[in-house]
């Protein structure tokens, strides 16, 4: 065999190189599930599907059972959607859709910002603005406008499942808003077009073609939005108002996965303890991942499904949302008709 | 209009009227959509402010906090802390992030190249306290101890998948017609990618570092259990270390007024680094691309 | 013909809707015809910037007229201050008249949207909206306003005849739009088009994506719709042009360097622009 030149070689070792880092990411994520299965494994495997039926949530006994903080979290994210879809995409279209480019880049801008603002500073404001808010004035008027209605039953705290998902909404919007932007950003102009041709009135076009060609990407972007509300941890946590029960009541203090983990990690002494909340790490990990991979798999069909942009498929992923940089992309709409060569 | 006119404009479309206004309606809506996204942000960086700049001075910045009773103190410890581990995290993931990046971008192996980016993303989506609870497994447990170490590790973990991604975005963008070109001089492979490649796509490889700092440091959730916090100056890589974000969380939950004043002001110099972190990313982006 | 024997709408005269603006010449072999629409003055801008300059030129009923032109001389620019299409982009403006039997375009008594509805339009590349079915895009003209046609049946089946892609499409109308060839897609924008019931079918290089027989198809429904609406088509194949259009313009960086019938154009051409043009000197 003739010995091959030595920049081959090199070549090798460098690619070698890079192909190792690569696999390095597979091994922490690899490691990050094996961690917390083994950890959880106890517990599991003695709860059985009596852990994720449980009720009760007592370290003195040791009876542990996720139910509770399974419905605050599933609760407190289904009401960040229910506000924060509607107005994450709304949001978005006007700003691909409606406003001009430098209201654009100036809103895209203040939308990251709010991206990039650290939970805690959310739970912050949450607790000292946001729940005295709500407890003096929301929730009183809400009480008086729909009587004993049992969603919005109870003593108004201020905190509780409603508040933990308001300010979910808050923290989800530019997830949602920003995806969905290079979503409808991805609509080619001349479905525009075809549609305003039409005699269309924007709205129509909006709603007719740009819309139905977006929408399993808009929906990518809600799952995405989902992800994060699911997993969020300290903002619910100085909110959600740490009573482990079920509640049918939006203004009833709950709890969540993650504000149990978050709270009572620490001080969990005993193995069976500790165990415990790792099944609690365990039961979130499998929503969020399930959750993850269904808008990946969403948001690739888009990508597959006509609206095809060189290298835009792996915009979508929830870091280029957490790290505003938009890199700039050129938009064909803006070019003149005979400007082409 | 006179008659002959209305004769020409036969009416072709009946609901004309109305669909003007649907259309303006509409238009109205999601202008209001974007007033209430910005209403929050407009409310929390003005309270931030008009709550957190009146406690803020020299000292708060500088010293370290008081027991609980005397006035004063400071969170200088923990703007330290916060730097220690946001560094530390970035020590250890750019040599694993920035060649993965080359890698997902280089186009060779792409199944492999596939399967590693869906990795990358589903790590991102991991919640951060998870995060949190691995670093403290593999770490903590071992050795008994918190320590800043497991806290960088827990930081590295958050801050590995949008290294790897923004990497892989920015080398994607340097023109291949420069790649072939060094190619067709006779260079090799890695040299092409470490001479041509790397230099040009520096300040966007640049800017995603800065924006996983600017991340990392606003963590709480991952260093709860990991780097735990301290009222000490500490510089110990095998000691618990004070974090800015768990500072301001134990004091926002405290009984004491005086401790949530000083969280509001840890609130604003919290926020001012973050942010100054992606208002800088921002900008060695827009300009690297203008 | 020549362009002498155009008969211009005036509006605004109930007693005179329609003068002769000039006496048919003696080598006119048709009776009169009246021009659709009437361009002029039109000068259009993107920004401050002039892509099309002073431009007057009739646009005959039921023909074809050409508009031909090296890249980047105005000439789909033109085509779009017909329907308004042009306004929007941002940035853009346009002064002059565009008259539509006899109404100015930009006048308060039109409203874009009615426009457009009149005056259809077909694109460089066809553009079916792929989450409708074969069926729904010949009808989204309507399902779009909200409106709905008396018989949708066969207002489908009518469009698709007449873009002749009826018998092609007739067993698969569930089909999604984007199923089909690049030509049957191209046809079936065409069919959606036409099933508005415009009086004018503007088309902007609509073969440009197209491989020859496709091409050949296209060219073929144009003569056949001309008998019927009146056509404006953009393209820079001046054998296209000679093929399908009776009149052609020829524009070059944004003037109206000649406007006349489509033999005269490439057989005598007045301007040695024009000349140099369909030689092939340049463009």
């Amino acid at each position: 065999m003739p010995s091959r030149p030595k920049s081959s070689r090199v070549d090798t070792a460098f690619h070698a190189t890079l192909v190792l880092a690569g696999l390095g990411v597979a091994t922490v994520l690899a490691g990050v599930a094996w961690e917390v299965l083994s950890l959880s494994g106890e517990a599991l495997s003695k709860g059985g599907i009596g852990f994720l039926t449980g009720t009760t949530w007592d370290p003195v006994t040791e009876e542990f059972g996720a139910l509770p903080a399974l419905y605050g979290t599933l609760l407190t994210s289904a009401v960040a959607l229910v506000i924060a879809v509607p107005l994450g995409i709304g949001s978005a279209v006007f700003l691909s859709e409606i406003a001009t480019s430098r209201v654009a880049t100036v809103v895209g801008v203040l939308v990251d910002l709010l991206a990039a603002i650290p939970s805690v500073i959310y739970g912050l404001w949450g607790l000292f603005v946001l729940a005295p808010l709500l407890r003096e004035h929301v929730q009183p008027a809400v009480q008086a406008v729909f009587g004993d209605f049992p969603l919005f039953a109870g003593t108004p705290l201020g905190v509780g499942y409603g508040t933990a998902g308001l300010l979910l909404a808050i923290m989800v919007i530019p997830v949602i808003t920003s995806v969905s932007r290079e979503v409808l950003r991805a609509v080619p102009e001349t479905q525009r077009e075809a549609a305003t041709a039409l005699g269309a009135t924007r709205f129509e076009v909006i709603r007719g073609t740009v819309l139905p060609y977006a929408r399993r990407g808009l929906v990518g972007a809600v799952v995405l939005g989902l992800g994060r509300a699911l997993g969020e941890t300290m903002a619910v946590t100085m909110v959600i108002g740490n009573r482990y029960d079920i509640s049918a009541s939006l203004f009833a203090p709950g709890y969540t996965l993650a504000a149990v983990i978050a709270n009572e990690f620490s001080e969990a002494f005993s193995p069976h303890y500790l165990s415990a909340l790792a099944g609690l790490a365990v039961v979130l990990l499998g929503t969020t991942l399930i959750l993850n991979a269904g808008a990946r798999l969403l948001v690739r069909g888009v990508a597959t499904g006509g609206a095809r942009k060189n290298g835009d498929r792996h915009r979508f992923s929830r870091k280029s949302v957490s790290v505003p940089i938009s890199v700039p992309s050129s938009d064909p709409g803006k070019e003149a008709p005979d400007g082409r060569p | 209009m006179d008659a002959l006119e209305a004769v020409r404009l036969r009416p072709v479309s009946p609901r004309l009227g109305r669909r003007r206004f649907a259309d303006r309606v509409f238009r109205a809506a999601v202008f209001g959509a974007v007033i209430v996204v910005l209403m929050p942000l407009a409310a929390i960086l003005g309270t931030i402010v008009v709550r957190g700049a009146p406690a803020l001075n020299w000292d708060f910045l500088t010293s370290l906090p008081k027991p609980v009773g005397e006035t004063g103190g400071g969170v200088g410890h923990a703007i330290l802390g916060t730097l220690i581990l946001a560094l530390g995290g970035l020590l250890m993931a750019v040599p694993v992030g920035v060649p993965a990046g080359v890698f997902l971008a280089s186009d060779r192996m792409p199944r492999l190249a596939g399967a590693i980016r869906m990795c990358a993303d589903v790590l991102a989506g991991v919640p951060s306290i998870v995060v949190g609870m691995f670093a403290y497994t593999l770490l903590v447990l071992p050795f008994k101890q918190f320590s800043a170490l497991a806290g960088a590790f827990a930081l590295s973990v958050i801050m590995l998948p949008t290294i790897a991604r923004t990497t892989e975005e920015v080398v994607r963008l340097v023109p291949s017609t420069l790649t072939e070109a060094a190619l067709a001089l006779g260079a090799p492979r890695w040299r092409v990618m470490l001479k041509v490649v790397l230099p040009s796509a520096g300040k966007g490889v640049a800017a995603g570092i800065i924006a996983a700092f600017s991340r990392g440091a606003g963590e709480t959730a991952p260093l709860m259990f990991t780097a735990f916090g301290s009222q000490f100056l500490s510089f110990s890589p095998l000691q618990p270390i004070a974090a800015l974000p768990l500072v301001l969380f134990n004091y926002a939950v405290s009984p004491y007024d005086d401790w949530h004043a000083q969280a509001w002001a840890a609130a604003l110099v919290l926020a001012a680094l973050v942010l100054a972190g992606n208002v800088i990313a921002r900008f060695a982006t827009a300009r690297r691309s203008s | 013909m020549s362009l002498a024997s155009i008969l211009v709408p005036v509006p605004g005269r109930s007693d005179a809707p329609r003068q002769v603006v000039t006496p048919p010449p003696a080598m006119t072999k048709d009776a009169p015809r009246t021009a659709k629409m009437v361009i002029e003055s039109l000068t259009a801008y993107y920004g401050s910037h002039a892509v099309l300059r002073n431009v007057s030129l009739p646009v005959v009923e039921r023909t074809v007229t050409a508009v031909i032109g090296p890249s980047g001389c105005g000439k789909s620019t033109m085509v779009r201050c017909l329907n308004r299409m042009h306004e929007i982009i941002p940035g853009t403006s346009v002064s002059g008249r565009v008259l539509l039997d006899g109404l100015d375009v930009y006048g308060r008594h039109l409203d874009p949207i009615e426009l457009r509805r009149r005056v259809g339009m077909v694109f460089q590349k066809p553009n079916p909206f792929p989450t409708m079915s074969v069926r729904d895009n010949v009808l989204a003209g309507w399902s779009l306003t909200g409106t709905k046609p008396p018989n949708a049946d066969d207002v489908v089946e009518n469009a698709l005849r007449r873009a002749a892609l009826w018998d092609e499409v007739k067993d698969r109308l569930k089909a999604p739009g984007g199923s089909l060839s690049g030509g049957q897609a191209q046809r079936l924008c065409i069919a959606r088009a036409l099933a508005v019931q415009p009086d004018v079918l503007l088309m902007d290089e609509p073969c440009s994506a197209l491989d020859p027989i496709a091409t050949a198809r296209i060219e073929e429904l144009i003569h056949e719709l001309a008998s019927t609406v009146t056509i404006v088509i953009v393209t820079h194949n001046m054998q296209q042009a000679a093929r399908v259009s009776e009149f052609t313009a020829f524009l070059y960086m944004g003037d109206l360097v000649e406007f006349g019938d489509t033999a005269g154009i490439f057989t005598r051409p007045s301007d040695p622009r024009t000349e140099d043009y369909i030689t092939g000197r340049f463009g």
